[in-house]
This record gives C-alpha cells, structure tokens and sequence, in this order.
C-alpha cells in the first residue's frame, strides 16, 4: 500500500501525456491535410527568426504593456517547469524535494526562491491581463468574434494559471521542514502566517493536496491546450521557423495557372489535341482554395497557432472603418472549419464524408474577403508571423477564376486590362499622350 | 517633353541606362501624369539616358492578381516579359510601387529578372553618385508628412529612400502617429481603388488623411500615384484644399529644382 501514490502518480502522469500525445498527432494529421509548400530551405535564416520571434519575443515587445507582461508569463512558464520535473521525480520515486539534495541546499534556495518570486509576478500578471480582458475597454478583445467561447477561453487560461501559481506558492507556504530552514521562501514565508492555528499534520495535508491539485492541474491544462486558442506556446516555434521568408508584397505566381498561360500563348499548341494518355480522366487542379483542403499546411499551421490576440485586427484599415473583414476571425474560420473536417475525419473511420459545408461561405463571407486592402499591416503586426492575406488571396482566386464571383466593377476593371491592357478604358494608343501634354 | 521609346532607341542601335516603367496611372490618370512629367524633368536634369516602352507598355497584372484573376496576371505578365526581354532590358524605374513590387518580387518566376528600382530609390542614386542636387531653399520651412505606399513599404520594406529625399529639400519632416511599418494604407490596394468600399462607418483615406492632418501639415507627400489619389481625395472630403496640398516627392524635387 504504501506504494499506491507512486503508482496512482504514474497512471496519472501517463494518462495526461498519452491523451495529449494522442490530440497532437491529430493536429498534425489534420495540418498535414494542407498541400505540400516548400520550407525546407534557408535553414539559418528560419532558425534567426525563430530564434528572435519565438523565443526573443522581438515582435510582442512592440506593444510595450501587452509585451512585457507577456514576457514576465512566458519567462515564469518556461523557468517553473524546471520545478515540475521535481515534482515528477518526487512523484514516481515518492521522494520529497529530491533537488534540494542533489543541488545542495544554497543553489536549491537560489532556485526555488527564484521561482516564487516569477510565480508572483506570474500572478500579477495574469491579473493584469484579466483585467485588461474584462474590465478594460480594449476594443480588440471586445470585437464580434471574440463572443462566447473564445472570451471564456481566454478567462479559462488565465484562471488555470492563477490556481497554479498559488498551489505553488500555498504549498511551499504549508511545508513545515522547507519553511523551518527558511531559504528560499522570499514569497511564501508571507503565507505561512495564514496558516498558523493549524496543526503540522493539518499543515501537512495542505501541503500535499496543493501538491497533488497541482501536478494534476498542470496535466490537465497540457490537454486543455489542444482545444484551445492556447497552443500558440508550442506552435509559435514552428509557426515562426517556416514563416514565408520573401517580400511581403511577393504573392505566389500559381504554377498550374503558368501551365496553362504557356499553353494559351504557344502559337504552335494544338487546341484540339487529346490529353495525354492516362490523363484522360484526370480533374483538372482547382484554382485557388474554397476549403481548408485547398490551403498550404502552413496556413493550416497558422491557424492552430493563433492565440486571438487580435493585433492584426486592431490594425487592419478595413476593420478600423467598420468593414466585416477582421483577419483574426479569418484564422479563427480556418481552424475551425479544420477541427469540423478533422471530426467529420475521425467519425468516419480515417476518410472525410461530404458534410455539404465549406470555409466558404459556411465561415468566411465574400464581402469579408472583397475588403481587404492587401495591406499587409496584419502580416506585419501578427507576434508569431501568421499570414492572413495569403488565405485571403487564396479565396479570391477561387471566387473569381472557379466561380467568377468578382464584384462587378472589379471584372469592368479586368476587361479592361484585357482588351487595353489598363484598369480603365482607355485606347492603347494613347499610352504616351502624358510625355505632350503640360 | 522629350521621352524616347525603346523602339526609337533600337532603331538608333541604342541601349538606354534605365527604362522608366510608367504604369497605367503614370499614363492615363491626369493628377498621376503630372507625376511622370515631375520625374522625368528630373531624369533629363540629372542627363539620365532612359527610354519608356510607350505604346508597348501594358498593365503589370499586379490590380488583377490582387483581385484574384491570376490567370490574367501571367498574360500581362508573360506578354510584358517577352517585350522587355526583346529589348534586353535589365534596370527599370517606376513611380508606381504596384509595378515595383509586381515587377521586382513577381515577375522573376516566370521569365523576367530585371534591377527594378522605385523612383526615390533611383533619385537617390543619383544623388550619391554626383549627378542631381536638390536645392533645399525653395520649400524651406514647410511642414511636410510623408504617407508610406504599403507596396513600398510593408510590401519591400523600402522606408528611408523617400524620407532621406524629403530631408534634403530643407523642409520640416513631421511623422504621422502611424509610420513606416505601422503605416495605414490609403485604401486603394489590393484593386480596392477599382471599387466601392464594402459597408462600413469610414472610408480609409479620410481615415489616414486624419493621421496626416494631425500633424499640421503644408504638403502631405506620397510615392505613389494611387495614394496620391486618396490622399488628394481625403484632402477634398475634410475642405483642407486650401492649407493641404498632396504631391508626389518627385514633384517636390522637380518644383525645388524649379524644373
């Protein structure tokens, strides 16, 4: 019996790793049902980026508040976890701060002192920022797709952590040998003072149900990860390391559509000629993306890696004049619309049944996508470098060559390009007049 | 105005150092004209030898492929390449960051690998290498504000060749609130300026006309002919006519040189 916690420990442990390893290959099942994009090279150049966006947070910093408590709560989450492996070892051998003694007790003091301390901030930091959220008149946390379960999302993560860091803190406050030695307590020797009627084996069971509430919890916020807009802690670093690396201004020349343009302008193509042989029954490619389907698994990546933050909205020019276009909901549309797919996937024994819906239409709407300005301001702006506008290109290519959904002066602007090779309609000819005129 | 075509040029057995890309704007649209007269006043100033493709010039594609019809894009595109590539054209300036960008980034991939410089950039050049001097006396002392193009600037990260032009016209430059990389774009990208706006309480380019408004100034200056346009037209919607003129940079150097 006296092994029951170890093993309760270990099952416990092993079943919140197992779950999450489990929803991680679904996630990158369902990215991977994006077309092939090549990011495979500049690899030092990825890694630079990475290197400074993800874990330099160069981009964050930029709002100076947001980006520096931001800072105090990645920095606090990174270095705690060095904790949660003691609390690991502890749990599966059934030692007790088994660091203090193989680190010696003044390292062992510096470090865990050290992470009262981040905890603290930790905590007045998620404070601040449920404050921000909730109380604060901040406009981006107030727009129309952040109602519901995205707001309650967001409130969930900074409760998970508010528990957290004060199950960290109580516990330490409540371990009689850790306070009687009185190094590194420097937050928790304050909290001691709160518990002082109770006997040591009171003290005692307080301090092992915050221990064990804590590991459980931090188990359990592992997995609530996946059905959150929280997994930008993870994808952040792959999302920044296979980031587009040209121009902004740069859109992709799609290459079925060269194929085709080479064969229109080829004065020695037969127009009647048979496809080729085995082809015979191929669909032709479709242009554009209608669907998630359709999209590069990057932009599926970017969308499992927003976290709502919604900076590329507070500084989009359409959003700003009241337009439906936010390109945060873009990315909300995308993944959602993939989690459907991916459980429509799962429903189905491993194959996607028509469910008669698509990100078109279904999600996102034409006039959203007839908004954008192409900008780039949201590029710009997004702290782990997602690309909205490329999903927004993508979609306007499908309406106007699959569906030629243009609006209507657009497809006036487009015959003029085609018939005098100008948006408007003026006669070729005339094309040097300017160079006489004054 | 003297401006020589490619073809003239061949015909004399000649090879220009630069061919001036005009865009559609450039071309046709009357306030834009005035652009392309501003800045070849400048080419001839500074002796640059440069042709223009004139009646062999067509749209980039660039308003197409941002309204989605990629399809018409690489015609443009395939047709303006075979044009160019006939003539051996290797460096090309334009006022248009549209062009810019769609001949700079998007061209190579199918054929067409020029040295594609944004006028600033250009101007700037001959400044460095001796061949054009702004005189800073004649706009002394104005307040101005510069309105980055997003297809220059966000699109190519091309921010300090217009501001360092603007310095040397001895004018006061003052920064909107939003600039450079946080810079509102004036609502005419991404072939927006083809159509009506999509429902909503603002247009854009009164918004930014507000940006720049606020910062007082006598000239708002912009390196692009669509931003021109929405600027200009922002200008008219708050009555500021009067205080507020909007001109390209080239202007203002063709205006300080008294060209």
């Amino acid at each position: 019996m006296q092994y029951l916690p170890n093993i309760i420990f270990a099952l416990a442990l092993a079943f919140g790793l197992g779950f999450f390893v489990m929803n991680i290959r679904k996630l990158i099942r369902n990215i991977n049902l994006g077309k092939d994009v090549n990011r495979k090279d500049k690899k030092p150049e990825r890694l630079k980026n990475m290197i400074k966006i993800a874990l330099g947070q160069s981009k964050m910093v930029k709002r100076p508040l947001s980006g520096f408590l931001h800072i105090i709560v990645y920095v606090g989450f990174i270095i705690i976890n060095i904790e949660v492996l003691e609390i690991i070892i502890d749990g599966l051998f059934g030692s007790h701060r088994i660091f203090q003694e193989v680190l010696g007790d003044g390292f062992y003091a510096f470090l865990i002192g050290f992470f009262e301390i981040l905890a603290a901030l930790v905590f007045v930091a998620v404070v601040i920022f449920w404050l921000r959220r909730n109380v604060s008149n901040i406009k981006r946390f107030l727009s129309k797709e952040m109602k519901g379960w995205p707001k309650k999302d967001g409130n969930n993560i900074l409760y998970f952590e508010m528990v957290l860091m004060t199950l960290f803190l109580v516990m330490n406050a409540t371990d009689v040998h850790f306070q009687q030695a009185g190094i590194g307590n420097p937050i928790s020797q304050f909290i001691t003072p709160l518990f002082d009627g109770f006997s040591a084996e009171g003290l005692h069971t307080i301090e092992r149900t915050c221990w064990w509430i804590h590991i459980l919890g931090i188990l359990v916020f592992l997995n609530y990860l996946y059905y959150s807009k929280h997994l930008h802690i993870l994808l952040a670093f792959p999302n920044t390391y296979f980031a587009n690396l040209n121009a902004k201004g740069q859109f992709t020349n799609l290459d079925s559509v060269t194929t085709e343009v080479k064969l229109m302008m080829d004065p020695d193509a037969d127009p009647y000629a048979a496809p080729p042989e085995g082809e015979e029954e191929a669909i032709p490619e479709k242009f554009g993306a209608s669907d998630v389907a359709d999209l590069s698994w990057v932009q599926l990546m970017n969308a499992y890696t927003c976290t709502e933050c919604g900076r590329c909205t507070s500084v989009c020019p359409a959003n700003l004049t009241g337009k439906e276009l936010s390109p945060r909901k873009i990315m909300m549309d995308t993944r959602d619309r993939l989690e459907e797919v991916g459980r429509n996937i799962d429903a189905n024994k491993g194959v996607f049944v028509d469910d008669g819906k698509q990100l078109l239409n279904d999600y996102i709407s034409p006039e959203e996508l007839w908004a954008c300005t192409s900008c780039n301001a949201c590029v710009e702006e997004c702290p782990v470098n997602i690309d909205p506008l490329s999903i927004i290109m993508d979609m306007r290519r499908y309406l106007v060559m699959e569906e030629s959904a243009a609006p209507q002066e657009l497809n006036m602007m487009m015959t003029n390009i085609e018939n005098n090779g100008a948006p408007w309609q003026y006669n070729q000819q005339d094309r040097l007049n300017w160079a006489n005129e004054e | 105005m003297m401006v020589p075509t490619m073809a003239d040029m061949m015909a004399q057995g000649k090879q220009p150092e630069v061919l001036f890309w005009v865009g559609a704007a450039g071309s046709y649209d009357d306030r834009a004209k005035k652009i392309s007269r501003a800045f070849v006043k400048i080419l001839h100033q500074a002796k640059v030898d440069f042709a223009v493709l004139g009646t062999e010039e067509s749209s980039t594609g660039d308003a197409a492929k941002r309204a989605g019809n990629e399809f018409l894009f690489q015609m443009q595109a395939m047709m303006n390449i075979e044009v160019l590539n006939g003539y051996e054209v290797k460096k090309i300036v334009t006022c248009d960051p549209h062009s810019f960008n769609t001949l700079k980034n998007e061209y190579p991939g199918l054929g067409g690998k020029y040295e594609v410089f944004h006028h600033t950039q250009f101007i700037q050049n001959l400044i460095k290498e001796g061949r054009l001097k702004i005189d800073d006396t004649t706009l002394k002392g104005k307040r101005v504000t510069f309105h980055d193009p997003c297809y220059l600037g966000r699109a190519n990260d091309v921010y300090e060749s217009p501001r360092e032009l603007i310095k040397r016209l001895g004018v006061n430059l003052t920064e909107m609130k939003r600039n450079k990389s946080t810079a509102l774009c004036c609502g005419a990208g991404g072939a927006q300026m083809f159509k009506d706006a999509e429902k909503g309480d603002k247009e854009i380019n009164v918004l930014r006309t507000e940006d720049a408004l606020e910062t007082k100034p006598n000239i708002i200056a912009t390196g692009c002919p669509y931003c021109n346009t929405m600027m200009t037209d922002g200008i008219k919607f708050k009555e500021k006519e009067a205080e507020v003129v909007v001109k390209d940079i080239a202007e203002l150097i063709a205006e300080a040189n008294k060209l």
